[in-house]
């Protein structure tokens, strides 16, 4: 059990890396996400199909790749991006892709009764998206995004290949220093394993949450 | 008093592709008045109702409330006519004959969510006239209850407080009733009698003939996207004018067995 004791501070700052490289990922994703959601449904011809470009694109090609492009690929453009926002970008947009069809799916998904309503007393758009549509769609698209949260979470460990020192990263640089790989695979497995858990508690709560008023 | 102009609608024209559904609609309202519209369907009268609201914007016309004029064949959306629109909107409250509640919102937040949003009242003064409401429409006791929860009678009287927490001009209603059980029919239109004695203006599409007998200064009879009569109620139901209105009146008394129109008549 030296092992472990020998490695659980880099594993645990590895954890932290991938939960700072999820969350701020995501968070952001959902952001621009819902901005490519909106692209989508606008009425203007050039922005809808942008927004389509754009899912086509980040979901037609390996993230793999797409991290690759923006590390190594870059700055032969002059454009140098460290390692860790490196990694968060192409998540981020990544991640934005997906997302925007989740949210697009709720938006649309909502009765356009709600817009009629809210739009008959005169409220302004972004007043609509905000208090009406967006507390509807999002509760219909939960169960989706909560996927996707989950998906993300797991790419991250994509980030290993440039250089970040994620959890997949530490659990391999301490695997071939020992040569004690199922340990470490397994040990970076559970962590992942416990984030997404809890992830999954998470969304069940929130779905509950959001429910109680249809109940 | 009477007499002020609260609607005042010209030349309304409305077209669904080939479909020509208004066809140069006048429509003057004074505030204070009820005026109930009746009609075949698919005659116009939903889209009456909200081209006044400019829910649906007319393809020409003008529409006036309390002065402040949308002249609809005017196509871009510029900054001007676009806060000409919302104005108008805020003046004109509409109920929907599915009610369109909000239902991630308690019965109490439905009513403030105009006020607050819109209107910009203070909170605490929002909530006290969205109580005030709910008291006046009876549902004081579910405030903090989930649409889902209500009847279709209860759903429509929150619309119906919700409409009226904008304070508008006037309330535009799309056959309230008609999506509901006849016996929760009664508990809506006791509302509606309220608020007509207290002189709120109010245009309502419904086939309620003993209620539009009562309440109704004017019934207005739509047919094929033009206002074919507009009468009295006591003219329109015993001496109409047209025998397109009694033909409709006929089939309604036959399908509703209301037996006041022979005795009237
Ligand atoms: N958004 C729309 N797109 C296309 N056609 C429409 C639209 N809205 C209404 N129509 C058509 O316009 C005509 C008039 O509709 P409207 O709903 O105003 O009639 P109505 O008098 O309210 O009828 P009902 O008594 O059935 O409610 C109908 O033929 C209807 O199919
Ligand atoms: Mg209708």
């Amino acid at each position: 059990m030296d092992f472990l004791a020998l490695q659980t501070p880099a594993l645990l700052q590895g954890l932290a890396v991938t939960l700072l490289l999820g969350l701020v990922s995501f968070v952001l994703g959902s952001g621009l996400g819902t901005l490519i959601a909106l692209a989508r449904i606008s009425t203007f011809l050039p922005l809808r199909l942008a927004a389509i470009a754009y899912v086509s694109v980040f979901r037609g090609t390996p993230l793999l790749i797409q991290i690759m492009l923006v590390y190594f690929g870059l700055p032969q453009l002059g454009v140098r991006i460290p390692p860790i926002p490196a990694a968060i970008l192409t998540f981020t947009l990544y991640s934005a892709a997906y997302l925007s069809e989740n949210f697009r799916g709720g938006i649309l998904a909502v009765d356009k009764g709600q817009w009629e309503a809210a739009n008959s007393m005169g409220m302004t758009y972004q007043r609509i998206l905000a208090r009406i549509i967006f507390p509807q769609a999002i509760r219909t698209a939960l169960p989706a995004i909560g996927n996707r949260f989950i998906a993300l979470m797991k790419d991250t460990s994509l980030a290993s290949v440039i250089t970040v020192v994620e959890l997949t990263r530490v659990a391999e640089s301490a695997g071939s220093s020992s040569f004690r790989y199922i340990e470490a695979f397994v040990i970076a497995a559970i962590g992942y394993w416990l984030i997404n858990t809890a992830l999954s508690l998470g969304q069940a709560a929130l779905e509950r949450r959001m429910g109680r008023a249809y109940a | 008093m009477m007499d002020r102009l609260t609607i005042d609608a010209h030349g309304l024209h409305k077209r669904f592709g080939d479909l020509q559904v208004l066809k140069s609609v006048d429509l003057t309202i004074r505030s204070g008045e009820v005026v109930v519209i009746m009609g075949p369907s698919g005659s116009g009268k939903t889209t009456l109702l909200r081209c006044l609201n400019l829910l649906e914007q007319p393809d020409a016309g003008t529409v006036t409330v309390r002065g402040r004029t949308v002249d609809c064949s005017v196509r871009g959306s510029g900054r001007g006519q676009a806060g000409l629109v919302r104005d108008i909107r805020i003046r004109t409250a509409m109920v929907f004959q599915h009610y369109n509640l909000f239902p991630h919102m308690t019965v109490l937040q439905n009513v403030v969510e105009g006020p607050l949003s819109v209107r910009r009242l203070p909170r605490p003064y929002a909530l006290e006239v969205g109580e005030r409401l709910l008291e006046r429409v009876g549902l004081i006791d579910k405030r903090d209850e989930y649409p889902a929860k209500l009847s279709g009678g209860q759903k429509q009287r929150v619309a119906i407080a919700r409409a009226l927490a904008m304070d508008p001009e006037v309330v535009l209603l799309d056959e309230p009733t008609s999506s509901l059980d006849p016996e929760l029919r009664a508990e809506v239109l006791q509302v509606l009698k309220d608020l007509a004695r207290r002189g709120m203006t109010m245009v309502i599409v419904t086939h309620e003939i003993a209620f539009a007998r009562e309440v109704a200064d004017r019934i207005l009879f739509m047919d094929n996207g033009y206002i074919l009569e507009e009468q009295a109620p006591q003219t329109f139901f015993s001496n109409p004018a047209s025998t397109r209105v009694r033909s409709f009146l006929r089939l309604m008394s036959g399908t509703e067995s209301q037996p006041e129109i022979e005795a009237t008549g």
